[in-house]
């Protein structure tokens, strides 16, 4: 199975190893991650204005550019999905912005929201399936205890982004347990790191994070994991942190036996 | 004076695409807020500035950059008024404006660290300035 893929900037920068491990453990699962050409960036941030066209442009290319190879689009980033999901379903359902973007575009064939875009979990969930992932796995996390942290943009909002229940997600504990290892389950998974202000406010994103970690930690958990490149950002920045985060595609690659082939 | 005040709050209405008057002043969004305590106008008074037409407390409101984007007032807003909208739609007012930003390049190679993510920056750029 092939999908187009868009890695997105931080992928390609500081958050290498995301993309790596999920490239890696994309082969051992039996698909294949085929980059857009020339992508651009998602811009981080969905524009809510109702006016705002040229800033969702880029998206709209990476979304026509899959439609015209007729695969989904796949996304890893937190934020590249929630930004490329949204967009995609203003084409799809708000003729204003689709009709002016495309206005834009000058393509052969209007692009209307044809492309699905899945999340690398979602590919997991519902493409692999977690059950088929278990039989993969060759190296089970056993015995240790990982949190889920969700963050606020791979799950809100619920109705637009279908990836989970955004206020019980189990999504990230179903892969945690098919590889092969314990969820922990506490009440600061689905809250905000801070996002973009811990450029200029650092204090307050801390404070956040502070929480977030203190909450998994007092559950019991071992480690975090995440899939956004900001959150662990944010979540590596807090003062009270004395737990790890990794990106889920790391403990991924390491189930499925490839973290070293990668690494090397 | 008071006609622009009027545009002023048909604009924030266009932009946001929220109709104020359907809030039911629940506070399940102020509630819900993880910025709550840095703001000054509260996410369930929003739409009171716009209903009173006065636009112009709200885009001076430190709010408008306390405000993280996390949709959570979005998500849980059981009358689909969505206040997070509303304030982006005053962020947009602002930082549409020449030279009215609240992020310059100029700034950003103190705030820098070698671990920061192209992603902080480029999230930051889009909310912050024009």
């Amino acid at each position: 199975m092939k999908y187009s893929y868009y890695p997105g900037c931080t992928l390609r920068t500081k958050a290498k190893d995301l993309d790596d491990y999920a490239r890696a453990s994309a082969r051992v699962l039996g698909f294949e991650l085929e980059e857009v050409e020339d992508w651009q960036c998602c811009g981080g941030v969905y524009p809510l204005g109702t006016d705002e066209i040229a800033t969702k442009l880029s998206s709209v290319r990476a979304l026509n550019a899959a439609k015209e190879k007729n695969q989904e689009l796949v996304t890893i980033c937190s934020a590249c999905h929630h930004v490329i999901k949204r967009v995609n379903d203003d084409m799809k359902n708000v003729e204003d912005i689709c009709t002016r973007a495309n206005n834009y575009m000058e393509l052969d064939t209007p692009y209307k929201g044809e492309t699905k875009v899945l999340h690398y979990l979602e590919v997991l969930r519902d493409r692999v399936g977690f059950d088929e992932l278990k039989k993969k796995v060759v190296n089970p996390l056993k015995g240790k205890k990982i949190g889920a942290y969700y963050g606020c943009l791979l799950l809100r909002p619920g109705k637009l982004l279908e990836f989970d229940n955004p206020e019980n997600p189990k999504i990230m504990e179903d892969f945690i347990r098919a590889i092969g290892a314990e969820p922990v389950i506490y009440p600061y998974r689905n809250e905000c790191c801070g996002g973009y202000i811990s450029l200029k406010e650092k204090d307050m994103a801390k404070s956040m994070c502070d929480k977030i970690t203190e909450s998994a930690e007092g559950f019991g958990a071992d480690m975090l994991i995440t899939a956004c490149p900001l959150c662990m950002y944010n979540l590596n920045k807090s003062s009270a942190k004395k737990i790890p985060v990794y990106y889920f595609t790391e403990l991924l690659a390491e189930a499925l036996g490839v973290k070293e082939v990668q690494a090397s | 004076m008071s006609s622009n005040k009027k545009k002023q709050a048909e604009l924030i209405e266009e932009i946001s695409g929220v109709n104020p008057l359907k809030c039911m002043k629940c506070g399940k969004c102020s509630a819900t807020c993880p910025s709550y305590n840095e703001m000054d106008i509260k996410p369930h008074q929003f739409v009171s500035y716009v209903i009173n037409e006065d636009v112009e407390s709200l885009v001076n409101s430190k709010s408008l950059w306390k405000c993280l984007s996390c949709f959570a007032c979005v998500e849980r807003c059981p009358r689909d008024v969505k206040p997070g909208k509303l304030i982006d739609a005053a962020r947009q007012m602002v930082v549409r404006q020449r030279n009215n930003t609240y992020l310059s390049p100029d700034e950003i190679p103190e705030l820098l660290d070698p671990e920061l993510p192209q992603q902080l920056l480029v999230s930051a750029f889009r909310r912050y300035r024009r």
